[in-house]
C-alpha cells in the first residue's frame, strides 16, 4: 500500500511536441491517498488511460515524476512497482486451470508454496470462485474470467495500488451490477488503494470515495460523488455528471447582476472576476415550473416513469428541467423558476460565483 | 449454440460432386489397378491382395518408406522452430511489416520444379555458387552428385528454405492476433520472456500451428518435383523417396498393379499420420 504523487506530469504521444495541444496529458499533478477507492471519469479519449499505463509503468510520461511513498518510480518497468492491473477485456492464460491463473503472480515472485496456497484460497472465497479452481480457464464465462483478472490483481497483498482499465466493458448489464458490489465490497476487506477508469458515471459514482474528472488531458475537479453533483467547479462536470447534465445557459453580467435572455436571474453568491464568457449553470433537478419567472414554451417532453424531463424553450435556449410527471403538455406556455442557491455562474468555463454561507 | 437444421447439406452438393469427379473416380480406378494384372492391350486379370502383399513385404519399399520418414522428420524438426522463431522476431507494426512479410512469402511463389532447378545450378560442385564456395573457399568436400550425405542435406536445406515461410506466416498471423493487454497483464504479473512464449504466445498460435504442421506434413510426405529436379532420387537410390519411387514403377516399369497397390498404402500412410498429429494436437480442446 502507498500513497501515489504525481508531479508535474505531462505527457505526449508525439516524439517532439510543440503546443498544448499535441499533449495528451496536461500538468497533471495529483495525490492519491492510501488506501482509497478512486475513479477516473472522462470520455473518450481524455487521457484516462494514459494517465493510468503511467502509473502502472506500461508507458513512460515525457515530463514529471511518479511517486510511490515518496520513493521516486518513474523509471521503474511495472513488474518492480508493485502494482496490479485490470484490463478491459479479461486476459486469462487459457491452457492454466483457475487456480494456476491465480497463483502465476506469485509463483514468478518466487513465493513460498505455503504462503501461495493460502492466498489463493483466501482470494478464491472472495471472489466466489471455489468451486471452479481446478476448471481450465479457458472454458470460462467471460464474467468469471474478468472475476480470475481481479483475482490475479488482488492475490498479491503487496501491491501498492490496484488499477482497473473499465473492467466491466464486456459484462452483461445484470452481472454488472453484481461484480461493481464485489469490487466495492473487496476494497473495503483488502484495503488496497483502487484506481477505476471508466467513462461510466454511474460505475465511477458508485465504486469511489473520490471521482477524479477529466477533460482533454487536464483535471477538472476532484470530489466526492455528492461534491461533483452539488457544485461543479467546471461546466464540462455538471454537464458531463447527472442525467440529464447540467443546463448551461448563455448569460451576461453587469454590476454583478445576472441576466439570461434578458431576464434578471438570481445566482448562489457575489460573482468574482470579470470578463470572458459567461455562463450559467443549473440543474434540471433545480429547475421548476412556478407562476411567475421566465417565461417558456415547452417544446419535448418525455415521462420516464418516476418523474417527467422536459425540455422549454427561453427564447431561443432549450432549458431541461425536472418535474413532476403529466404536469405540463408539449407546446405549453409556462414560467420557469431557477432555485438561487443552486444556480451558478461560470466564466470561461470555471465557476465563479462564492458559495452561499 | 448447436444448430438442428440439416439443410446446409444442399450447399455441400455441388461440391462433392466436383470432388467425386476429381477425386474419388481417379481413386477408385486406381483400386481397380491395384487388384489386377495388365500385359498391356487393354487386357486385365484377377490378383487379389497379392500386389499389396508384394509391396508391403518389398525391400525396396521398406527403404523408400524409411527414407521418406527420415525426410519428413528432418524437415518437421528444423521448419516448425525455425519458422516460430522467425515469427516471433517479426515486427508487430511500422514501416518494416509488409517488407519482411512479402520477403518471406517469395520463396513459395516460386514454381517448384524452378525451386528444383535453382538449386540444382546453385550446388553443382565447381560451377554452382554454393558448390564453388564449399570445396575451393571452405575446402570442405561437398558433392550432392556424388556423395549421399551431401545430396540429402541439399535437400533438406532446399526444402528449409523453399517452406518454413509458410510455417513464419501462420504463426506470425497467431502473434498479431494477441491483443497488447496479454503482454502488458504479463508484465505487470512479472512474467519471464519465456512464460510469455509458453503461456501467451504458444497457446494463441496453437490453432495455426496444427494447420502449418499437418501442411508441412502433407507437403513433404508427398514431396516429388524438387527432389527430382535435383537428384533425380540419386546418388543411387539415396534420394529416393516415396514419390520418386512410385513414378519410377508406375512409368518407369510400367507395373500398374503394384504401382497403384503401393499408392493406395502411401495414401493410408499419409491419412493415418494426419490423423494421428490433428488429434494429439487438439485433444487439449476437448477437455
Amino acid at each position: 500500500m502507498a500513497k501515489i504523487t504525481l508531479s508535474n506530469l505531462r505527457h505526449s504521444y508525439l516524439p517532439a511536441p510543440a503546443g498544448p495541444s499535441d499533449y495528451a496529458l496536461k500538468e497533471i499533478d495529483l495525490d492519491w491517498q492510501d488506501g482509497g477507492a478512486y475513479a477516473l471519469l472522462g470520455p473518450s479519449g481524455c487521457g484516462k488511460s494514459t494517465l493510468l499505463n503511467i502509473i502502472s509503468g506500461l508507458l513512460t510520461p515525457s515530463e514529471g515524476r511518479i511517486l510511490f511513498d515518496g520513493q521516486d518510480v518513474t523509471d521503474l518497468p511495472p513488474a518492480q512497482r508493485n502494482i496490479a492491473q485490470v484490463f478491459q477485456f479479461p486476459v486469462i492464460y487459457d491452457t492454466m486451470t483457475v487456480r494456476e491463473n491465480l497463483e502465476f503472480p506469485l509463483r514468478n515472485r518466487r513465493v513460498e508454496s505455503a504462503k501461495i496456497a493460502q492466498r489463493v484460497a483466501e482470494i478464491a472465497t472472495m471472489l466466489e470462485v471455489e468451486d471452479m479452481l481446478d476448471t481450465r480457464a479457458a472454458h470460462l464465462s467471460p464474467d468469471n474470467k474478468q472475476k480470475i483478472s481481479m483475482g490475479r490483481g488482488l492475490v498479491r497483498d503487496d501491491v501498492n495500488v490496484v488499477m482497473f482499465d473499465e473492467p466491466l466493458t464486456v459484462i452483461d448489464p445484470h452481472l454488472k451490477w453484481k461484480l461493481r458490489s464485489k469490487l466495492k465490497e473487496l476494497h473495503q476487506r483488502v484495503k488496497a488503494t483502487m484506481i477505476y477508469v471508466t467513462h461510466d458515471q454511474t460505475e465511477a459514482l458508485t465504486f469511489a470515495d473520490q471521482v477524479v474528472v477529466m477533460q482533454d488531458g487536464e483535471i477538472v475537479q476532484i470530489g466526492t460523488p455528492v461534491e461533483l453533483f452539488d457544485r461543479p467547479q467546471h461546466t464540462f462536470v455538471g454537464h458531463f455528471i447527472g442525467s440529464p447534465g447540467m443546463n448551461i445557459l448563455p448569460a451576461t453580467v453587469t454590476d454583478g447582476r445576472v441576466t439570461f435572455e434578458g431576464q434578471p436571474v438570481a445566482v448562489e453568491g457575489a460573482v468574482k472576476g470579470e470578463g470572458g464568457r459567461t455562463e450559467l449553470g443549473v440543474r434540471p433537478e433545480f429547475v421548476s415550473l412556478s407562476e411567475t419567472g421566465l417565461p417558456a414554451r415547452v417544446s419535448k417532453v418525455s415521462d420516464v416513469g418516476r418523474h417527467a424531463v422536459i425540455e422549454a424553450m427561453v427564447g431561443d435556449t432549450p432549458v431541461k428541467a425536472v418535474i413532476g410527471h403529466a404536469e405540463v403538455e408539449q407546446g405549453a406556455q409556462v414560467h420557469l423558476a431557477f432555485r438561487p442557491d443552486q444556480t451558478r455562474l461560470y466564466r470561461d468555463g470555471w465557476i465563479t460565483t462564492e458559495a452561499m454561507q | 449454440m448447436r444448430t438442428e437444421n440439416q439443410r446446409a447439406w444442399f450447399f455441400v452438393l455441388p461440391v462433392l460432386l466436383l470432388v467425386a469427379f476429381n477425386a474419388l473416380v481417379p481413386i477408385i480406378t486406381v483400386v481397380n489397378y491395384s487388384v489386377q494384372e495388365t500385359f498391356g492391350n487393354n487386357v486385365f486379370f484377377w490378383q487379389g491382395l497379392d500386389w499389396f502383399e508384394q509391396i508391403l513385404r518389398s525391400d525396396r519399399f521398406h527403404a523408400a518408406l524409411g527414407r521418406q520418414f527420415l525426410f519428413t522428420f528432418l524437415i518437421l524438426i528444423i521448419e516448425v522452430p525455425l519458422g516460430i522463431v522467425v515469427a516471433l522476431s517479426m515486427p508487430r507494426k511500422g514501416f518494416w511489416v509488409p517488407i519482411c512479410l512479402v520477403t518471406m512469402a517469395l520463396p513459395m511463389l516460386i514454381p517448384w520444379n524452378v525451386v528444383g532447378s535453382m538449386w540444382n545450378i546453385f550446388t553443382l560442385p565447381n560451377i554452382g555458387l554454393l558448390g564453388y564456395f564449399m570445396n575451393d573457399v571452405l575446402g570442405i568436400n561437398y558433392d550432392m552428385t556424388q556423395q549421399p550425405f551431401s545430396a540429402w542435406v541439399t535437400i533438406v536445406v532446399m526444402d528449409v528454405w523453399h517452406w518454413t515461410s509458410l510455417v513464419v506466416l501462420l504463426s506470425y498471423a497467431g502473434l498479431v492476433s494477441i491483443p497488447d493487454a496479454y503482454y502488458q497483464a504479463a508484465k505487470i504479473d512479472g512474467a519471464s520472456p519465456w512464460k510469455v512464449f509458453r503461456y501467451i504466445q504458444l497457446p494463441k498460435m496453437k490453432t495455426v500451428l496444427t494447420i502449418a504442421v499437418l501442411l508441412r506434413f502433407m507437403d513433404s510426405f508427398n514431396i516429388y518435383t524438387e527432389p527430382f529436379v535435383l537428384t533425380g532420387g540419386g546418388p543411387g537410390n539415396s534420394t529416393t523417396l516415396l514419390s520418386i519411387d512410385l513414378v519410377k514403377i508406375a512409368l518407369g516399369q510400367f507395373d500398374l498393379g503394384p504401382a497403384a497397390a503401393m499408392s493406395l498404402i502411401y495414401f493410408a500412410i499419409t491419412l493415418l499420420v494426419s490423423w494421428l498429429f490433428y488429434t494429439l494436437m487438439t485433444k487439449d480442446d476437448a477437455k
